[in-house]
């Protein structure tokens, strides 16, 4: 087993001081870091500089495809492949056909927003060296973390682990690489 | 170590802010004692103890009724099942419907469960939209609460054709290339709602999934045993609280919301248009969708009070399902039960005023005829109760708001009962009359669906957390940097 580290991970005990750190971390340049809290904190985004979240293209595509494949597959089975007069109204129109591609519209899009999150947040993901961790098993329950990867070209072991103190950190642990 | 921060938590407040000197302090008077909202946790409870509240009562052995209520309701399931299998190897014959009512217990059934399912999809859709934080405690159990009343609500449909095969396989229903070259008829409102329906439950499913993979995953670091931790990590997909997947979550959350809108309005509207859009007096009015959305809202609201009363008191969950969430409630239904009462009245209106001698006696029968009892039990439950809500005593005491929900399900049970049987029952010649009896396989066949819908209900909550941990954390004074609570230091002196 190698043990190369991989970073440093700080504790902290509030949502105020996560934010100070964020700021602090943001501000002195790092980019490849990342903040983990156990629920979205308002403003986090803002305080790690994120750009807005491309999920929705992915609903988009999905609405679009879903919409398309009802009127087609409508106009491809009521008007084209077996066409059957009900009540003298038309073999295909796009209002009749509406209810079903609007529903479809809807099914697509929620598919393509729950593809587009597991795509652009690399889930699921079946190995993490953070879960090595015992403090880490709190992020998901009352703590915050701040982790600072040492593959960030403004990472120093000394350093960074001197802003993290800093900033207030109640506990910093260096991760290593636990993969075999 | 120095817990103090190196930066003011002032300059939190502007995220651009590069400054480091604290803010000048402005002097603001505090919001006069009586403006102040009560908290939606109560007693100031920390973030753990809001863990351990929630996720204890799916890690600690189930209580000793437990066992007894699954027992019941998997019996009862079982029982439902028993009789599907009667009746699909017998015939439709099994249940009283017949000329003139070929619709009856089966359809009643199938419009009550969905409108149920409305409720969850409105408290975890459109009142996450309008931004009402107290939905958090509720939505989790009242979304689960959908998907188990759309199982239900399946059932029926799919069972009233008799012969299920034809219904499910060669492309009666679902679009299915198939040896007899035919396909689907698109124009008929039947065909919507099995769209309509079966997107409604993926896309539930589908919201609920996503609300729970950052709960499941506080289950798997918290699970103390090994097949627990392999379970509950399969299905929180690796989630490590990062805030970069948050980004994503949170817009995925909020588009979701967006989708389910639209998707339950659209849902009842359509099953409403399986009746507006046929000919038959009683059925064939404009008022049907947005009657039949507010009827469906109300009849969720009940069956979420009908299981959430009992469920908070069960597992000790006051400080999070609060008196509060109980009033709130209470005014949707107070607001949504004033709708269907004038949705009643204006259909009476409608059909004396739109001149048509047979919409008119359709609405004559149902008060004053052989099926009177059912229209008036409905009145009672439905227009009468909810009015009680007027009175802040009545919407605080939870026995009694728990008794007025009980009678809004009935209600709502009887509103379709009405619509259906009391329309179909007298058809243009008095030679095409009948009276609808259900027989005892109807009846234990609804009963049974019960049995499903509680046994999936406890299975959830012996697995799952019932409350949302994230989201309820989320909306504590803990959860905000700007609040003293939140670590904010120099704001309040």
């Amino acid at each position: 087993m190698s043990a190369k580290p991989l970073g440093l991970l700080a504790q902290f005990e509030t949502a105020a001081d996560i934010m100070n750190a964020a700021l602090a971390v943001r501000d002195a340049g790092f980019k490849k870091w990342d903040v983990f809290t156990p629920f979205p904190i308002h403003g986090m985004d803002d305080a790690m500089a994120l750009p807005n979240s491309k999920v929705g293209y992915f609903t988009f595509a999905g609405g679009l495809t879903g919409f398309f494949t009802g009127m087609s597959m409508i106009w491809f089975m009521n008007k084209f492949d077996y066409p059957l007069v009900v009540g003298g109204k038309p073999l295909f129109t796009p209002l009749f056909a509406f209810p079903v591609s609007y529903e479809l519209t809807i099914l697509l899009s929620a598919f393509g927003t729950l593809f587009g999150l597991a795509l652009l947040n690399r889930l699921p993901k079946l190995h993490n060296p953070l879960f090595a961790s015992e403090r880490f098993k709190r992020a998901t329950n009352d703590k915050f973390f701040v982790f600072v990867e040492t593959a960030d070209p403004k990472f120093s072991e000394t350093e960074t682990r001197a802003l993290l103190e800093k900033l207030g950190a109640s506990a910093i642990e260096e991760i290593q690489d636990t993969k075999d | 170590m120095a817990k103090a921060a190196a930066i003011p938590a002032g300059v939190a407040a502007k995220a651009d802010s590069h400054d480091h000197h604290a803010p000048p302090q402005l002097k603001v008077a505090e919001p006069p004692k009586e403006l102040e909202r009560e908290p939606l946790v109560l007693n100031n409870r920390s973030l753990t103890w809001i863990t351990d509240a929630i996720a204890g009562v799916c890690e600690k052995p189930m209580p000793k009724w437990w066992w007894p209520a699954f027992i019941l309701s998997a019996g009862t399931m079982g029982m439902m099942f028993s009789l599907i299998a009667y009746l699909i190897s017998t015939g439709v014959g099994v249940w009283g419907l017949n000329q003139p009512a070929d619709w009856a217990w089966d359809i009643t059934n199938f419009v009550f469960w969905i409108g149920i399912g409305h409720a969850g999809t409105l408290i975890s859709a459109v009142l996450c939209l309008l931004r009402q934080k107290w939905r958090t405690s509720i939505n989790r159990a009242a979304e689960a609460m959908t998907i188990f009343a759309v199982a239900c609500a399946g059932i029926f449909p799919v069972v009233h054709t008799g012969r299920v095969w034809f219904a499910l396989f060669p492309g009666y229903l679902i679009p299915f290339p198939n040896s007899n070259g035919i396909w689907p008829q698109f124009r008929s409102p039947l065909l919507w709602d099995v769209f309509a329906v079966s997107t409604y439950g993926t896309v539930s499913l589908l919201f609920w999934y996503t609300g729970l993979i950052p709960d499941l995953a506080t289950l798997r670091d918290r699970a103390t045993h090994k097949v627990r931790r392999f379970f509950y990590g399969l299905f929180s997909l690796g989630w490590t609280g990062s805030n970069r997947h948050w980004s994503n979550y949170e817009k995925a959350y909020l588009i979701l919301a967006g989708l389910s809108t639209p998707l339950v309005l659209s849902v009842h509207s359509i099953v409403s248009f399986d009746f507006a859009v046929s000919q038959v007096p009683g059925w064939h009015t404009t008022i049907f969708p947005p009657y039949f959305v507010a009827g469906a809202i109300f009849s969720g609201f009940g069956m979420v009070l009908t299981l959430m009363i009992p469920m908070r008191a069960l597992f000790n969950l006051h400080d999070i399902i609060t008196t509060r969430h109980i009033e709130l409630m209470c005014k949707v239904l107070l607001a949504t039960g004033s709708i269907v009462g004038y949705a009643y009245g204006m259909e009476f209106f409608i059909a004396w005023y739109g001149g048509s001698p047979y919409e008119l006696y359709a609405f004559k029968n149902r008060a004053f005829g052989p099926y009177w009892w059912s229209y008036w039990s409905m009145i009672t439950c439905n227009v009468i109760s909810p009015h009680f809500f007027w009175f802040k005593k009545l919407r605080t005491n939870v026995v009694f708001v728990w008794i007025v929900s009980c009678f809004v399900n009935v209600g709502m049970w009887f509103e379709r009962f009405v619509i259906i049987v009391t329309s179909l029952h007298r058809d243009y010649l008095p030679s095409s009359w009948g009276y609808f009896t259900p027989t005892w396989v109807d009846v234990f066949t609804f009963v049974g669906s019960f049995g499903l819908f509680m046994t999936l209900f406890l299975l959830f909550i012996r697995f799952l957390p019932a409350i949302s941990i994230t989201e309820v954390k989320a909306v504590t004074p803990q959860a905000d940097p700007h609040h003293p609570l939140g670590g904010a230091k120099g704001h309040h002196h």
